[in-house]
């Protein structure tokens, strides 16, 4: 059958594999909205990522330097963000539209600047991927832990952690308080702008690190625009999700087992145009069907108070 | 003993107003302070600034005769001061117990049970029924401020500032709240009770402290004074409570209401029905249908089950747009979301409902001589304050922006008017044009429907008042067969004895 | 006509403020696009030089530059009358595609028509499909109160990988490239100026932001759908339908957007070509935003946005700088102008000192 073709198990680790970059800024999305700040930005955000990550690779020659270069350019996106949205209370879906081209044409100038070519960076240390001894050996769940990018384990631990963070703890408590009555948290004694400028901050650093992802673990060069509409399916992907990091995740899964599938494709015929457009027509049926039911937060955008 | 509170001179400028005025305030210890005063007079903004969300330009807050400098509401709250909110400050997607300790601990352990258990014990010392893993948007309003009130104790607060807390409860509600305040008194609390409602504050207040235009007029004992006193100073001058209305027989009947059901799932249905040259009053604690009824007659709101004919024609499924062409003057009880466009100029907010009629409109395009013409002529009629129709509507003040409403609406020429809250938050000066306006109406043949939640307003103006209760309507008759007693009963959803 | 009358319903300080807060932005995104330059290493005068010269240096420069400006007049409008009635456009990228591709494929299979009958079919059915495009968003939100953000993202990919396959498979023309056959000539917009690509499509730029504002502000159709834009309830207890207008509104501006495409394609290209578009569609936001959703200041900010990018391409030629930086400066552009509190709290310090 040819299905089974199309479907195999080597499908499920690159599913995982692919849906690293659109994970890690999901949940940098599901922060800064649960803080009631609008964030179209995380694609700027990570293109600025992927290319502080070569760059800092680049500068010395380690990746791992690179990941924290592509940490520290992500916080300083998301940081302009908070700052326009929270401080001069900026229109944040306009914001996020001019973070994004902002980023477009930085990077590309900044290519040109440092590499002296067209569309692309040299190529650079990449991250390598890490086998965990005796783990890798146990059946089943093997190949999670051969051949895997450090980072994927960081997304994984960042879905846990954030999803606990959320629902568990005070701070989380604080934080849906404020996405969704951002006055009572206030006068209940919340500091909400803090809490603001960390999470529009802690989501420009994720998305940062996705990028990161993109051009150090599956590529080791920067490409012109290389995240491509990753931001825009991550921010799909936390709408879908429900505004929870749990649910991100899984929409991640589902929107980058679409993209595995792809690679399955070829020579069956089907359009890769059509596959490609398989996570936003997904999430177009999600919205108008069943997510009427998952609530945004409810002064999502609404930052006067 | 040291006062409580004592705030000095305080001064809080807005752009354009002078919100508080070198306002002294003093509360004792353990007694209820009533602070009275008219929409604007500056009652709210001079508890914002003790709770810490405005910055003063001028003056100093003592507590316990300790000069303190608060900064922001956490400040207030450590030093023992709780508010309870006019729109309540909990988040309905939350349990109580969530809200009630939201934003409490620094510690990253949410420690529900032993808060749970605590609150509990609270909730018992004030004989609070409330099930506090229950969430928000599932409680009664009543139980929502009960919740604003455990909280504020919950956190020690030994100062509790009520903002308005009887608008939105029914007469019994009101009862409680009066019970749960004196139980306050007895427990050693201070009460601070913001209203501009004079009955309420000669029922429940020790002392009160009445401010004006932002300044304030005087702090009476309770024993020493008395409703037309407080009225007096509230509104600077003495205020006519009677109004003499002229008989008149009414003629054919306009608007005709059948078996309408208001609230879902209640199975309760009213008929009401409205003459010409009569105004017919709904009187009733708001919440109990009267959005409903006021956006089911407009249109706005599908009908369940029920007819609504209006000059004989029934309109239940028709268009607000076809209703507005039957001749339905329409005065939004919600003046903001309902009826004006704050940037659009005063022309474009009379154009609206007419803007693609006859004259303003030809062939689909507007007519601006004629539309400035008849704007013109509105804001002379109407006495609207500013120096012409091209102003943005957001600079009138709010007596103002409703004289536009009215003038929009009652220059069409109508046969039925429906009046939501038509004074709610205008000053002294604009009721009194407006309720006048009203009766002129009335004069003119018009058939009113009245629908407000000021119980004064209703007795004053109606021919016939209907009072509602949880969508239904508890009695419907002539004015002059009611007491006011009986109709404060029947907003409380009691039968009256030799009624039925 | 008064200068108040042009700004249409806003008053006269109002709109004077919002033009000095758009003038402000752009000085301040200039002068941090010098400051790029001078880190570079190079001489920012000497680059703003080159780019002035190749914006409007000749005939045929600014011919180059009026061309740029086209389809940010389309794709500002779109987002501009979309914008008034409250709703954010971001799909113009996708309708632009979908207008360009369908009036392409009208003019070839209508290419029997008379040539006075086939060039305005040919635009007609790219206004169309951008119509049907550009509608479905606001449908969805006026029934399922979808957010129409979300959805004119997600439908901009979708659109664009339609047209992909369309012009990749059954469209193909000949050859390796991604493009459609070269339309007839009949449905070619005339050139304005021989030997250049200025075409006849700035003619129809100008008439479409003539009719946006005469329909926004001269008739009761555009009083309702700005009307639904300032405050949806107040316009819903007039009589005015929300639902009608935020699906009208939006299907013209798909309709705008689409034009951006018709004029590229039947303009310049002469066909459709696979990915054509630099970004027009995101480009129109910043368009709208500094030109305060207003026709006039569409076409003053896409003129600027044109020159911008036309003396870059100078730059890049001439100077070690990127034709990028400009978008750059667009970025910058649009979040001074998404943030006026920041150039207003900068003319009050001036103010103050």
């Amino acid at each position: 059958m040819e299905i089974f073709n199309v479907l195999n198990f080597d499908l499920i680790p690159l599913t995982l594999r692919l849906a690293v970059p659109i994970a890690l800024a999901a949940i940098g999305g599901t922060l800064s909205e649960r803080s009631g700040i609008i964030n179209i930005g995380l694609e700027g955000m990570m293109l600025t990522g992927a290319f502080g990550a070569v760059y800092g690779s680049f500068l010395t020659g380690s990746p791992w330097f690179g990941v924290i270069f592509a940490c520290l350019a992500g916080l300083i996106i998301g940081s302009i963000h908070a700052v326009l949205t929270i401080k001069y209370k900026a229109n944040q879906v306009v914001t996020g539209v001019g973070i994004n081209i902002l980023a477009m044409g930085f990077t590309t100038t900044m290519i040109k600047v440092i590499w002296g070519k067209e569309g692309m960076s040299g190529e650079v240390n990449n991250l390598s991927d890490v086998s965990i001894p005796i783990l890798k050996e146990i059946p089943l769940i093997d190949w999670l832990f051969t051949d895997q990018s450090p980072l994927t384990y960081f997304m994984l631990i960042v879905v846990i952690l954030s999803w606990y963070i959320l629902f568990k703890t005070n701070i989380g408590l604080n934080l849906r308080a404020i996405g969704d009555h951002p006055r009572a948290a206030r006068i209940s004694g919340i500091n909400v702008t803090k809490y603001r400028y960390t999470c529009v901050m802690l989501s420009g650093l994720l998305a940062g690190l996705g990028g990161a992802f993109l051009s150090l673990v599956q590529n080791s060069l920067f490409v012109q625009n290389m995240t491509a509409g990753r931001g825009y399916m991550a921010l799909a992907a936390n709408i879908f999700g429900g505004w929870n990091p749990l649910g991100s995740f899984v929409a991640s899964l589902i929107f980058s087992f679409a993209q595995a599938i792809r690679f399955n494709m070829i020579g069956y015929n089907i359009p890769d145009q059509f596959i490609q457009s398989l996570p936003y027509i997904l999430t177009l049926a999600v919205l108008v069907g069943a997510g009427r039911k998952t609530r945004a937060p409810e002064a999502l955008g609404e930052i006067d108070e | 003993m040291p006062l409580a509170i004592e705030m000095k001179k305080i001064t809080k400028k807005f752009p354009g107003v002078m919100a508080n005025d070198k306002v002294n305030f003093n509360v004792e210890k353990g007694e209820i302070h009533s602070l009275l005063g008219e929409n604007g007079a500056g009652k709210t903004t001079l508890m914002n600034v003790l709770f810490g969300l405005y910055k003063p330009e001028d003056g100093e807050i003592f507590l316990e005769g300790e000069k303190v400098n608060i900064k922001s509401p956490k400040q207030a709250l450590e030093k023992g001061l709780g508010m309870v909110h006019q729109h309540f400050m909990l988040v309905n997607r939350m349990t109580v117990l969530e809200n009630i300790i939201l934003g409490m601990s620094n510690e990253l352990a949410l420690n529900k049970k032993e808060h749970k258990r605590s609150i509990n014990e609270l909730a018992e010392k004030y004989d609070f029924a409330i099930n506090i893993d229950e969430k928000i948007e599932n409680l009664s309003v009543g139980m929502k401020q009960r919740v604003e009130i455990l909280k504020t104790l919950y956190r020690g607060a030994e100062i509790i500032i009520f903002d308005e807390p009887t608008a939105v409860l029914t007469p019994g509600e009101v009862e409680e709240l009066y019970n749960i305040l004196n139980m306050l008194r007895e427990q050693g609390k201070t009460v601070i009770f913001i209203t501009h409602k004079l009955n309420e504050t000669m029922e429940i207040a020790d002392r009160i402290t009445v401010l004006r235009n932002g300044k304030k007029v005087s702090t009476e004992k309770k024993e020493n004074t008395n409703t037309n006193k407080l009225a007096q100073l509230m509104v600077g001058r003495e205020v006519d409570f009677e109004v003499d209305i002229k008989e008149k027989d009414p003629g054919n009947e306009i608007l005709k209401i059948k078996n309408l059901e208001l609230l879902s799932d209640r199975s309760e249905t009213i008929d009401l029905s409205v003459h010409q040259g009569e105004i017919v009053g709904v009187a009733g604690v708001e919440g109990n249908g009267q959005l409903e009824l006021e956006e089911m007659i407009m249109g706005l709101k599908k009908v369940e089950t029920g007819h609504i004919s209006l000059s004989n024609k029934e309109i239940t499924n028709t268009s607000t747009k076809e209703r507005k062409k039957m001749r339905i003057a329409y005065i939004p009880s919600d003046r903001h979301n309902r009826a004006v466009f704050k940037n659009f100029t005063i022309k474009e907010n009379i154009l609206l409902g007419y803007h693609y009629k006859s004259p303003f409109c030809k062939n689909h395009i507007i007519q601006e001589e004629k539309l400035r013409e008849h704007s013109e002529k509105i804001i002379s009629d109407y006495n609207v304050k500013t120096p012409n129709s091209g102003q943005l509507l957001k600079n009138l003040s709010g007596g103002n922006q409703q004289k536009v409403v009215l003038g929009r609406e009652v220059s069409q020429k109508p046969e039925f008017v429906l009046a939501a809250q038509p004074t709610r938050g205008l000053d002294i000066g604009a009721i009194e044009y407006i309720h006048n306006l009203l009766l002129d109406l009335r004069e003119d043949n018009k058939g009113i429907l009245l629908i407000s939640a000021d119980l004064n307003e209703v007795i004053k103006l109606s021919d016939r008042i209907a009072v509602l209760y949880e969508g239904k309507i508890m009695a419907f008759k002539d004015k002059k067969n009611f007491t006011r007693n009986e109709i404060g009963m029947l907003m409380a959803g009691e039968m009256v004895e030799n009624e039925v | 006509m008064k200068f108040k009358d042009i700004i249409g319903g806003i008053s006269r300080s109002e709109s004077v403020k919002d033009v000095y807060i758009s003038l402000f932005s752009i000085l301040l995104a200039l002068i941090i696009g010098a400051f790029l330059i001078f880190l570079i290493g190079s001489s920012p005068l000497q680059a703003f030089t080159v780019m002035f010269d190749g914006a409007f240096g000749s005939v045929s420069n600014i011919a180059n530059t009026l061309t740029k400006t086209i389809p940010l007049i389309f794709t500002g409008l779109a987002v501009a009358v979309a914008f008034r009635c409250g709703l954010f456009n971001i799909g113009a990228e996708g309708q632009l595609y979908l207008g360009a591709f369908f009036s392409v494929l009208t003019a070839l299979k209508f290419s029997f028509l008379p040539a006075f009958i086939l060039l305005p079919v040919a635009i007609l059915g790219g206004i169309i499909s951008g119509m049907i495009w550009g509608g479905i968003p606001g449908f969805l939100k006026a029934q399922f109160g979808t957010h129409e953000v979300v959805v004119t993202v997600m439908m901009n990919y979708i659109g664009i990988n339609i047209t992909s396959y369309l012009v990749n498979y059954p469209f193909k023309a000949e050859g390796w490239v991604a493009q459609t056959d070269i339309i007839p000539t009949a449905a070619i917009l005339p050139k304005l100026i021989p030997k250049t690509q200025l075409s006849a499509g700035l003619i129809v730029a100008v008439i479409a932001a003539l009719a946006v504002y005469f329909l926004l502000w001269k008739t009761d159709i555009g009083y309702e759908i700005r009307a639904v834009g300032e405050n949806p309830t107040t316009a819903e207890s007039g009589g005015i339908n929300i639902k009608k207008n935020i699906s009208l509104a939006m299907a013209i501006s798909g309709g705008l957007a689409a034009l951006a495409g018709v004029t590229q394609s039947l303009g310049v290209y002469e066909r459709f070509i696979d990915g054509f578009s630099p970004g027009y569609g995101f480009t129109g936001i910043a368009v709208a935003v500094l030109g305060r959703n207003h026709p006039l200041g569409v076409i003053l900010t896409a003129l600027l946005f044109g020159a911008l990018e036309t003396g870059a391409l100078k730059m890049d030629r001439v100077t070690e700088i990127s034709n990028d930086l400009v978008i750059v400066i667009q970025g910058l552009v649009i979040l001074f102008v998404a943030a006026p509190e920041i150039i207003r709290s900068i003319l009050k310090r001036r103010e103050s000192q």
